[in-house]
């Protein structure tokens, strides 16, 4: 049997490796166009600012490919014969599959900003958006970031280690204030701030000018502000990159859909990672999950229908993490969601640096959120699962401190605090 | 529909060609030095200049002045340039550029800092007439009379190269120590760490062997344990000068000992680093003047066979000239070994001065800062056996939050693959971990943490006593016990948990 694996980013990488381990005897191909070996995107960033070398974001010494019969293929795909199971390669060339795995990620979202695909204008997500940046920067004396989320922030902070000034357009009144609540949104936009980063909040993009030769020369706000730059970050989120399959007879929606064993509705292709929409049934809700976490989960589900095992993606309790210039986020579970009667504790250090939130209802704890103080996954995972209340949350907070030893603790001081206002 | 064209062009050799720093306007270069970082890198430099007036010419060499204004400059200029250079800064992980970087990254300056280093420690070892040592009852001269006032105040004895040797390589954990506790402020963990290794080293490796010398008692550094200072308990030492010293010589001798009676205990508290990243002398040099460098050392699976075969070598080794000195001692009466004295020499020029001093350290800017700590020094090697098999210290990996980023294998300084074990959520319990705590500062998601508390089980799935760890690892003698490649550990594994 033949599997081929379209895309090498997490999801690609995961599955691979995982369906070797079960099944020691299939033909595994995985494919891309983007790099020869399996890297990680999140330290995307670490390579432009030399914390790392290219070579240190493999994960996997290059040897673990051959080592696990993994045969790599740098091409892009350029069309899928689902009746015929056959793959054109862009090189020349076709390659049959008898079972298919489509984890082809996201692509950053492009709103139909007049100008947005005139050079110097450009979104971080993979290799060649890194590249593009290296050659995007040498003529730019400053930069301007579209869209403040977790991207956008990384953007800024690239931007500002090699000396390009750099202004935030952010439509909400407040940093990423659509995921965290306001204090810690404030939190994160006074950091921004004193990094000396422009931030214009509740304020959109509405054209990018060209200045001549095909080059972004400045923006114009949707205040009508014109701002100067040579450089323009479109990092306001990612849509899954479901462009190969658009004229397939494989089902899409704003992703490609799958149900929860991660199969398409044609035999034998499965999606996962970034680029797939579960179908649920019920609330017609579909599932979306664009994190690093979700796409290794689902790349082990997905290999075992690659192996012709039987299994079901189960998302689990929510979690995430991220650091904004210096400041380390931690969350689990339902943060910010504005659940009905959902009560909120937080407590937040006088110097700003450091914040403890707990999202609970009446019999239970429902979400953790921290900033600048770690937390153990595990335990705060547990307490979501196990529905713990709060009395026993507030008790046992001081348990979930994953800081470094000898790092100020905060968990008794925020404890008594939570303690004194609920009673 | 077919992919856009800009994608289907792009073939970026991101092997080879690979991405270096990036090119921007000259103008968006702004930031210059302040003026008190002028004043500070001045000091430096007239330091430097004082120095080299002082080797070459006289001038006021010899006198507290010119020690002053000699490497005292120097030592307070370089102080105050890397206090400066972090106090405005928001604290947090600062490390760019460093791939970039000439000297950091293996480029010619690296090469021209390490040829130096190492031709220091060429020179102490084997030229110190070059450095102003004097023939027997003579005056010192050169660099070696600039340290002359300290060394007469200190121990009553003109100065020698090896008083020149401690006096720069305290000075260096200073000033490095200084540097490493203003750029890891926000972690108080390297603060204390830092603190200590700088404590052990001027009063413990410096102060107190300076006193001994002056009240003319046997020389002896106390965080100095045997193996790592093999001549410790060696019979020219233990038997000879210990023994012949009185009451005193007893006591240095128990300490000696005692020292090597406490490491399983510590160990079995606080894991290796209780040693290697919190007292020891080369672990000190290695943690601040070594940790610009710590970025150097190779995570390669053949770097990690060599390790383990180059280091367990040396603990036999020297297991086997202790030995033998002992035997010959006991069977000839000769202190320094007659039929054995030539393998107390050869150790001492090949693992005690060539291995540790010449490479161990001059080559910090090419091999990384802990080439001695990792592949050589057979003291490591048994705290690392102890802390493999027998230890509550463990690295303990932060559930699913892991990125693969691997910024934690990047800075490991002992070269080991962090990321292969936190990605899968898995305890690190590695017999070469020093715990310096860089993986844990550097990790950008909060996924790793040093902590003492762990039971047997805890750090071992499925093997219940030290002993059936200690055989699994034997049973895996042939291969290296490299993570395995899949990347998710059914145990850990929430989504197929709950399958």
């Amino acid at each position: 049997m033949h599997v081929v694996i379209i895309g090498n980013g997490i999801t690609g990488a995961t599955a691979a490796l995982e369906l070797r381990q079960l099944d020691a005897d299939c033909r595994i191909t995985m494919i891309s166009g983007e790099s020869k070996f399996h890297f990680s995107r999140p330290a995307l960033m670490y390579i432009f600012m030399g914390h790392m070398s290219y070579q240190q974001t493999k994960p996997h010494p290059d040897s673990t490919w051959a080592d696990n019969r993994i045969e790599l293929l740098r091409d892009w795909i350029t069309d899928i014969d689902t009746a015929s199971k056959q793959l054109s390669l862009h090189k020349g060339g076709t390659l049959d599959y008898d079972r298919l795995l489509i984890a082809t990620g996201a692509r950053s979202n492009k709103f139909g900003w007049p100008g947005q695909d005139l050079q110097g204008v450009q979104g971080l997500y993979d290799l060649p958006d890194l590249k593009r940046l290296h050659d995007n920067v040498i003529t730019a004396k400053q930069a301007v970031i579209v869209g403040g989320g977790l991207i956008g922030i990384e953007l800024a902070e690239m931007l500002h280690s090699c000396g390009v000034p750099v202004t935030f357009l952010v439509r909400e009144s407040s940093y990423w204030n659509n995921v965290l609540p306001e204090p810690e949104s404030a939190m994160v936009s006074r950091l921004i701030r004193q990094a000396g980063f422009g931030l214009k909040l509740e304020t959109g993009l509405k054209e990018i000018e060209d200045d001549g030769t095909g080059r972004v020369g400045a923006i114009i706000t949707d205040k009508d502000e014109r701002i100067e730059c040579q450089l323009v970050g479109l990092t306001a989120g990612v849509s899954p990159n479901i462009q190969l399959v658009k004229e397939t007879a494989i089902d899409t929606g704003r992703g490609i859909l799958v149900d929860w064993s991660l199969r398409t509705n044609v035999a034998d292709v499965f999606a996962a990672g970034d680029c797939a929409e579960i179908v649920t049934e019920g609330d017609g809700r579909n599932l979306l999950q664009q994190v690093w976490y979700t796409g290794k989960m689902q790349a082990r589900i997905a290999a075992r229908g690659l192996a012709g095992l039987e299994a079901t993606y189960d998302p689990g309790i929510w979690y995430n993490s991220a650091k904004f210039l210096d400041l380390e986020y931690h969350t689990y579970g339902q943060v910010n969601l504005c659940i009905p009667a959902e009560q909120n504790l937080y407590w937040e250090h006088p110097d700003g640096l450091h914040s403890i939130r707990i999202v609970y209802l009446a019999d239970r704890v429902i979400g953790i959120n921290t900033m600048g103080v770690r937390f153990r996954h595990r335990l705060c995972e547990a307490w979501i699962a196990e529905q713990r209340p709060l009395e026993y949350v507030l008790e046992h907070l001081a348990e979930a401190n994953f800081d470094p030893e000898f790092c100020r603790r905060f968990e008794a001081h925020a404890a008594a605090q939570f303690s004194k206002a609920v009673a | 529909m077919p992919l856009p064209a800009d994608t289907l062009s792009y073939d970026f050799d991101e092997e080879g060609v690979g991405f270096g720093a990036p090119k921007t306007p000259a103008a968006a270069h702004g930031d210059g030095l302040s003026g008190a970082q002028k004043i500070a890198l001045t000091m430096v430099g007239l330091g430097l200049l004082s120095l080299v007036a002082q080797v070459s010419g006289g001038f006021i060499a010899g006198s507290w002045l010119g020690l002053a204004t000699s490497i005292g400059l120097l030592a307070v200029g370089a102080i105050l340039a890397f206090w400066l250079q972090h106090r405005d800064s928001v604290a947090g992980i600062k490390h760019d550029g460093i791939f970039f970087s000439s000297l950091l990254a293996r480029g010619s300056a690296a090469w021209i800092a390490g040829i130096g280093m190492t031709g220091l420690y060429v020179l102490l070892y084997w030229y110190p007439q070059y450095l102003g040592q004097p023939v027997v009852g003579g005056e010192p001269t050169g660099l070696i009379r600039v340290v002359d006032p300290l060394a007469r105040l200190m121990t009553g004895y003109p100065a020698s190269q090896w008083f020149l040797y401690g006096v720069l390589y305290t000075g260096a954990i200073f000033v490095f120590g200084v540097r490493m506790i203003m750029k890891y402020r926000h972690n108080r963990y390297q603060q204390i760490r830092t603190a200590s290794v700088a404590f052990f080293q001027l009063v413990f490796a410096w102060f107190l062997p300076n006193l001994l010398v002056r009240f003319r008692q046997p020389y002896m550094e106390f965080n100095g344990v045997w193996p790592l200072k093999q001549n410790y308990l060696w019979p020219e030492k233990a038997a000879g000068q210990f023994l012949d010293a009185g009451a005193f010589g007893i006591f240095l001798l128990c300490f000696a000992v005692a020292l090597v009676v406490a490491t399983p205990v510590l160990t079995y508290f606080f894991g290796k680093r209780w040693y290697c990243s919190w007292v020891c002398g080369c672990g000190g040099l290695a943690e601040t003047l070594g940790d610009p460098f710590r970025q150097l050392s190779s995570k390669s699976t053949r770097a990690w066979q060599i390790e383990r075969w180059m280091i367990h070598s040396v603990l036999v080794i020297v297991l086997v000239v202790t030995a033998s000195l002992w035997i010959d001692y006991k069977m000839t009466g000769n202190l320094y070994g007659s039929w054995s004295g030539p393998l107390r020499q050869w150790y001492g020029f090949f693992i005690g001065a060539v291995f540790s001093g010449v490479v161990g350290v001059g080559f910090y800017p090419l091999l990384g800062s802990r080439v001695w700590c990792r592949f050589g020094c057979p003291q490591a090697a048994i705290l690392g056996l102890w802390q493999r098999f027998f230890s509550r210290f463990r690295i303990t990996t932060n559930g699913g939050q892991c990125m693969s980023c691997g910024n934690c294998s990047t800075y490991c300084e002992m070269g080991i693959d962090v990321r292969a074990y936190a990605e899968k959520g898995e305890n690190i319990v590695r017999s070469s971990c020093v715990g310096c705590g860089i993986c844990a500062a550097v990790c950008p998601r909060g996924v790793l943490k040093l902590e003492n508390g762990g039971t047997h089980a805890d750090r071992y799935a499925g093997a219940a006593t030290p002993i059936t760890a200690f055989l699994d690892a034997l049973e895996h003698r042939p291969k290296l016990v490299m993570p395995v490649a899949a990347s998710g550990s059914q145990r850990d594994d929430p989504a197929v948990k709950r399958k």
